[in-house]
């Protein structure tokens, strides 16, 4: 009992982790579709994510949910901006370019946010901060509450990119360049389109796990490295790839942390990734040559 | 501006590094200098694999500190002389390079360059963690001077500047002969296209790693000197944004050429001097003038005073052929139609 309890509780830290790391990859994998550029400023729109709702919250006094929205609608400005002044200037230039341009971007939001916020670790308080037991299991709300609200996020999107002919116009860009814009989808709007939702799924991520860990300027670095992990694993450009690849390295982190050492939980998710890209240089979910 | 390229031009600036101790009175900006030679060295050689073969690595501060590791350990955990380790670093560095980069080489373009951020990302956290072997968090202090002939120790910040000084101009000289050697032209080949490069029987596998190779090699053994002249490590070293901030340096000076790393990576530090006031902020600065850079001037100072020459060049070769073309069509027309007649 006392170890099937164990293992419960490793679910639950998998899926809670999961859930946030594939919110994050959605929108790394959804602009990766779009623009065949990783933006490798992502994590600092993760980062943006959590002060903004940081900053409403203790400064305002703003409820947690209309923070994360204030967060949520902030940052996908700053992503759209982003495509606009970035990106966008940058469509016909080689690979190398757009990377260093979106490096530099991510120094720029990270120092800003130093100097606005300082370099201090923050924590941010969440109002549910109580503890369910259930069958011996114990789960803090904060954590159900993200899972709850990260596969909701993931279902949501899901309709959106099936069911709506907004959503259909990015499956169709990222399927065919040509092909779409020859039906007549408009390419910037589309490309503006995907930065705001990606931003928003970072600043939502963002804002559902500060509760549980902490708010600093660097605190995107490793998400955004194991989020280019997740979407490698599940293909660049594929959104279930993005939602398998994340619990794939939710699970691995939380039991590795658990069964193996807390003290390297954050390597497993790159040895993860050098192993498997080391027998299959393809990923795990593609077919062709990179 | 003709003058001063070529050999008389890198024969300046080799006097100007030269003389450089003599014009300034100060200790502190020696450090500075000798500091920017070592970044300048370690970027040589994150040019080579990204400037001159095409592929962005981001795991090269990880070399560097790999390096720095190697003559930190082996000197002040085990008492190996100063020089057997700093030879060992780049050696132990390029053995250790070659299995990463034969996976990761593997791998094209983007998948190339975060394949390598999450390698950089494992050697930082393997340095941080692995205490026994690394000191961890605490860091290796009282790594010794190098030593020179005859008892002398390079500890007076003038005689490390000249050490320093000597390995980066060793090491400029040693690049500019692997980029303007047939394996130079090979490597930009591929940087120009993997599959024509292939077609003209170049082996892509094995040339991109012996480039890999050669650049964690010079990342080694700059970690090596980097180790010896600070004397003190930390896992900082392996961070990421060393590897962004000599991208940096690369980019400014102008990617794909000897001159432009150099430049870049020893006036982006006394820029920073200038800009010291804003310390831990300059990014704030320096972001957004990366962005501009690379929309606007994407080849760097060096790269566009070259696009320049070469366009000028082009357009008085044009001047020169026109009357030259003209001439000919002149003259036969008569005589065309003179023996017509």
């Amino acid at each position: 009992m006392d170890f099937l309890q164990q293992f419960l509780q490793q679910v639950l830290n998998g899926l809670t982790l999961g859930g946030i790391y594939s919110l994050v990859a959605l929108g790394l994998t959804l602009v990766y579709g779009i623009l065949h550029v990783p933006n490798f400023a992502h994590g600092a729109f993760y980062m943006a994510g959590a002060f903004v709702s940081f900053h409403l919250m203790t400064r305002y006094g703003v409820n947690y949910w209309l923070a994360m929205a204030g967060s949520a609608a902030v940052v996908a400005v700053l992503s759209t901006l982003a495509e606009r002044l970035v990106f966008h200037p940058l469509r016909h230039h080689s690979g190398l370019h757009p990377m260093i341009a979106a490096i530099g971007m991510m120094l720029f939001l990270e120092a800003t946010a130093q100097l606005i916020w300082g370099a201090d670790f923050q924590r941010m308080q969440s109002p549910y901060s109580g503890i369910v037991e259930l069958g011996g299991l114990t789960a803090p709300v904060q954590r159900l509450l993200i899972i709850a609200a990260a596969f909701l996020m993931m279902v949501v999107l899901h309709l959106f990119l099936k069911k709506t002919v907004t959503g259909s116009t990015i499956i169709a860009m990222a399927q065919n360049r040509d092909g779409a814009s020859l039906v007549g989808i408009d390419a910037n709007r589309v490309a503006m389109l995907t930065f705001a939702i990606a931003g928003a799924l970072a600043a939502i991520a963002a804002s559902l796990y500060a509760p549980i860990n902490l708010v600093y300027p660097a605190m995107g670095n490793l998400v955004i490295t194991k989020a280019f992990v997740i979407i490698i694993l599940g293909g660049m450009g594929s959104v279930p790839g993005a939602i398998v690849g994340g619990l794939i390295i939710g699970f691995a982190e939380s039991f590795g942390a658990f069964y193996i050492s807390s003290d390297y939980k954050d390597i497993i998710a790159f040895v993860l990734l050098v192993v498997i890209l080391s027998v299959r240089p393809q990923g795990l979910f593609t077919k062709g040559v990179r | 501006m003709k003058y001063l390229e070529g050999r008389i031009g890198w024969t300046l600036l080799v006097l100007a590094g030269l003389v450089f101790p003599f014009v300034t009175g100060n200790d502190y900006h020696l450090t500075v200098m000798s500091t920017a030679y070592i970044f300048a060295l370690a970027t040589l050689g994150l040019n080579l694999i990204t400037g001159y073969t095409g592929q962005f690595n981001l795991a090269h501060s990880g070399f560097m500190a790999l390096g720095a590791y190697v003559v930190g350990i082996l000197t002040v955990d085990h008492q190996v002389p100063f020089w057997v380790a700093f030879a060992l670093s780049g050696v132990i560095t390029a053995v250790v390079g070659l299995p990463l980069g034969f996976v990761s080489l593997r791998l094209k373009g983007h998948y190339f360059s975060i394949f390598t951020l999450c390698v950089g990302y494992i050697m930082f956290l393997v340095i941080e963690k692995w205490e026994s072997l690394t000191h961890g968090t605490v860091g290796i202090i009282g790594i010794p001077a190098p030593t020179g002939f005859g008892g002398y120790v390079f500890d007076q910040p003038r005689a490390l500047y000249y050490l320093v000084f000597a390995f980066l101009v060793v090491g400029a000289f040693v690049m500019h002969r692997i980029v303007t050697s047939l394996l130079g032209r090979t490597f930009m080949a591929i940087r120009n296209s993997d599959e024509l490069a292939e077609s003209l029987g170049i082996n892509l596998a094995r040339n991109k790693l012996l480039s890999f190779l050669l650049s964690v090699f010079y990342a080694g053994l700059a970690g090596g000197l980097y180790a010896g002249f600070v004397r003190f490590l930390g896992p900082d070293l392996a961070g990421t944004h060393h590897t962004f901030e000599m991208t940096t340096f690369m980019l400014i000076g102008g990617i794909g050429t000897i001159l432009g790393p150099l430049l870049g990576a020893i006036g982006m530090p006394w820029l920073s001097q200038h800009l010291q006031f804003l310390q831990e902020y300059r990014y704030v600065v320096f972001g957004p003038l990366i962005i501009l850079l690379v929309i606007f001037v994407p080849n760097g100072i060096v790269g566009s005073y070259l696009a320049w020459k070469a366009r000028r060049a082009s357009n008085e070769a044009k001047k020169l052929a026109a009357p030259k073309a003209a001439q000919p069509v002149n003259t036969t027309a008569p005589q065309g139609g003179a023996t017509h007649a």
